[in-house]
């Protein structure tokens, strides 16, 4: 039996009680929503749920969505509206949704965003919408991500009906990358009436999506349903087709009869440290301790044949999502000491807040303003140990952050048998080095026309991270949705 | 009775076909599938990805060894080493591989040279096929140096030797051709004979002593890598060697590289970094199947 932080039944009364308030009065002034407690989702109890791959938290109840959706104060100007990439309207939604108008609500986001299931969880909300919320002045904001979450999940039960398309314009369009940027240029294409081809180099569909984000995240079911969702408006999906190496996207523009491309890889080239012993066994990039885990299904021990690292000692180099979800899965893969060791101190980590509080609350040591310099092994060349070096916050760099500074000669050895590298990525030039004619700049990154989405051949477009560098779910489907407008435009001219 | 409702129309079969399949000896299997794409795209030197379980198989690198594009199928050549390649071994003609992922690394650069040694080792001499064709092709002269444990594991000697100018066959026991190790001739070749170029496949510990041999003559050479990979497309870096210092990536900067660049000792440990669970999983395979088999003859 799961347990919970607190009751999920009491919370849900709570909400009740609060709901048969607001029902009884004839007007709800701003004071009474603001007199509305934040609602809270239910959540695992940490003990338990770090040996589980259950998703942490549940979903708002209707009456929890309701209530938080009441303590929007509909302001004139909706301040949170500028701080999301792709602009929902969010004081729509949220008043659709405070009426109990769910498939309202879920249609107003519908016109900006394509996949709220997948938003409403892994959208750092608190440094986008929330960021700006009035209400957050002075209590909590509105809990504005886990209405959408509620929203988008009360539509995959409750509403099957695929999303309407035009009329077959008979236009073709290759999508290459089946993650977030990709899926939304597929489905804002496949909605024009044009024939969409996501074309996947890997054997299960998403990106980052599958084999980054874990389960207990971003639950593969939801991942799921919003690829189906798009196969029922007849997006055709093909897996274990690597475009560059199965084919050139030259031939398929030229032979196959694409018309349009959008060319969404993502980001894939892990980087490394750069330090003595990196090439020891039991250091792995967060991509492969993530990707042994989720894609390929170590979270299963036992059925699956990819084998895993035995970790009992693990640490982990960095601090942004993927370093808490590579050590919130090692937790959960059996590991008995997990330790984060982050060069900058918690302020300065671009993790999602909520995540790095669930990690904290796992048990996950956190080590700021250190960071490794030196991996050690042992005689069979396996990690025993890493050297580690301690800073201190100095003057703010470019990205505005306080730069560390080394602190000569304060160093210590931390006793591990795992390293995991969630340090970023560079982009992967596997389809651009096999593509002439296609523009990157130094960072082998792909440049865009930024208007439009467009790259230096025509017809073809480009998003989310090959063109951003490493960036976040939602501003890759800002991405897309820049580049389906492109597309789109362009296929209406022919 | 229609019971059409309830049996359905068959969907298509997701996969690869079997369109071949035969032992080169024991452990050691020839087989060709269906990939009408990767037969068209594949250079010499490039290899597959192949899952025999599209949600719990391990993705495993397997070198193609020839391509038909007019039959739309590529033939691949593996020795039953792992749990994969053992469960890829009972397919049967007509079955499907449900992943086939490629062509992936990059294709070898093949020009004239001039005089040519290609080393070939067990397994190794499979991939080494169609480099041996393609530098053919350009002009070179071309030496084959195919060695093995035994007789029984040279294999592809008639393709060889239909192609090369000399073939050399040494094995570990002198069951067949020299007992020696591939290193002897082309040591000896290395002496008499100075090669331009020289390429050599097989064991990692083969590929280090050529590496070794060639070193002092100064003679340029080549060694196709097959580390541990997920992806293969340069995603996880799982593959990742030590190359004049620097860090690469076999799947997307190989399989090949300089031979006398590659720190072969780093390599060696760390293709042994799941030794352990990948040796369980064998033997679980194996008494699995044998369980199957006397299940099966009892039953009959």
């Amino acid at each position: 039996m799961p347990r919970f932080h607190e009751d999920p039944q009491i919370l849900n009364e709570k909400a009740v009680e609060i709901l048969k308030g607001l029902t009884a009065k004839e007007k709800i002034t701003p004071k009474d929503r603001m007199d509305i407690p934040v609602q809270k989702p239910a959540v695992l109890d940490p003990l338990q749920r770090s040996k589980w791959q259950d998703e942490v938290e549940k979903t708002f109840t209707p009456a929890q969505a309701v209530v938080e959706s009441n303590r929007c104060l509909q302001c004139k100007i909706p301040n949170c509206v500028k701080g999301c990439p792709v602009n929902i309207n969010i004081p729509g939604f949220l008043a659709a949704a405070a009426k109990g108008e769910f498939a309202e609500a879920v249609a107003v986001i519908k016109q900006s965003s394509l996949l709220p299931a997948i938003c409403g969880r892994v959208c750092p909300q608190e440094r986008q919408c929330q960021e700006n919320c009035t209400m957050g002045k002075k209590h909590d904001p509105v809990s504005i991500g886990k209405v959408e979450r509620f929203l988008a999940d009360w539509d995959i039960t409750n509403n099957t009906a695929p999303m309407e398309t035009a009329p077959d314009t008979g236009h073709k369009v290759a999508v290459i990358g089946s993650g977030p940027a990709g899926l939304v240029v597929a489905a804002d294409c496949r909605r024009a009436g044009h024939e969409v081809h996501v074309f996947e180099a890997l054997h299960k569909l998403g990106g980052v999506l599958r084999y980054g984000i874990p389960e207990f995240r971003l639950p593969k079911a939801v991942v799921d349903s919003q690829i189906d969702s798009l196969r029922k408006m007849g997006v055709h999906f093909h897996t274990d087709y690597l475009v560059g190496r199965t084919r050139k996207l030259e031939d398929m523009m030229k032979e196959d009869g694409f018309e349009a491309a959008f060319i969404g890889v993502g980001a894939g080239l892990p980087i490394f440290m750069g330090i003595p012993g990196e090439d020891l066994i039991g250091v792995c990039s967060a991509n492969e301790y993530l990707t042994r885990a989720n894609l390929m299904g170590c979270i299963y021990p036992g059925i699956n044949d990819t084998p895993m690292y035995r970790s009992k000692k693990v640490v982990v180099l960095g601090g942004g999502n993927v370093a808490m979800d590579s050590c919130r899965m090692a937790k959960r893969l059996g590991a008995e000491e997990v330790t984060v060791l982050y060069r900058r101190s918690r302020n300065e980590m671009p993790a999602r807040r909520e995540e790095v509080q669930h990690a904290f609350e796992e048990g996950i040591h956190f080590c700021f303003l250190q960071n490794a310099c030196e991996v050690h092994g042992d005689d069979k060349g396996r990690v025993k140990s890493v050297t580690v070096q301690r800073y201190e916050l100095g003057e703010p760099d470019q990205s505005g952050r306080r730069s560390p500074v080394k602190i000569e000669g304060d160093t210590y050895e931390l006793e591990c048998d795992t390293i995991i590298v969630a340090i970023g990525n560079k982009s992967n030039p596997l389809l651009t080095g096999a593509t002439p004619g296609l523009d990157v700049n130094k960072k082998g990154n792909i440049i865009v026309n930024e208007e439009t989405g467009e790259t230096s051949i025509p017809g073809v477009f480009a998003g989310g991270d090959i063109v951003l560098g490493a960036a976040t779910v939602i501003l890759a489907m800002g991405e897309g949705r820049r580049a389906a407008r492109g597309i789109n435009e362009l296929l209406a001219k022919k | 009775m229609d019971l059409t409702s309830i049996i359905g129309e068959a969907a298509p079969r997701q996969g690869h076909k079997v369109l071949f399949k035969e032992f080169l000896s024991e452990n050691v299997v020839r087989m060709r599938i269906e990939a009408a794409l990767i037969a068209k795209e594949r250079r010499p030197g490039q290899f597959i990805i192949i899952q025999t379980d599209v949600n719990y198989g391990e993705r495993v690198p397997l070198t193609i060894a020839d391509a038909n594009t007019e039959e739309g199928s590529i033939t691949i050549v593996f020795q039953t080493v792992g749990k994969t390649t053992e469960e890829l071994s009972h397919f049967e003609v007509g079955d499907y591989i449900p992943v086939v992922t490629g062509p992936l690394g990059r294709p070898t650069h093949i020009e004239k040279f001039g005089k040519v040694v290609a080393v070939g080792g067990g397994i190794g001499l499979a991939p080494l096929y169609p480099i041996i064709q393609g530098l053919k092709a350009a002009g070179n002269h071309v030496t084959v140096i195919a060695g093995a444990r035994n007789k029984g594991l040279l294999i592809m000697e008639d393709e060889m030797r239909a192609i090369a100018d000399e073939y050399i066959a040494v094995t570990d026991d002198g069951s067949y051709g020299r007992k020696a190790l591939v290193t002897e001739p082309l040591k000896e070749i290395c002496e008499n004979d100075k090669p331009d170029m020289v390429i050599a496949i097989g064991p990692p510990i083969m590929m280090k002593f050529c590496a070794s041999t060639t070193k002092p003559y100064g003679v340029y050479t080549l060694v196709s890598l097959n580390t541990i990979m997920i992806d293969g497309t340069g995603m996880c870096g799982c593959c990742r060697v030590t190359i004049d210092g620097k860090i690469k990536f076999v799947c997307v900067d190989g399989p090949e590289f300089d031979a006398h660049l590659v720190d072969f000792d780093n390599m060696l440990k760390r293709m042994g970094a799941f030794r352990e669970q990948e040796t369980e999983a064998r033997e679980h395979t194996c008494r699995f199947r044998k369980a199957l088999k006397e299940m099966q003859e009892a039953e009959n």
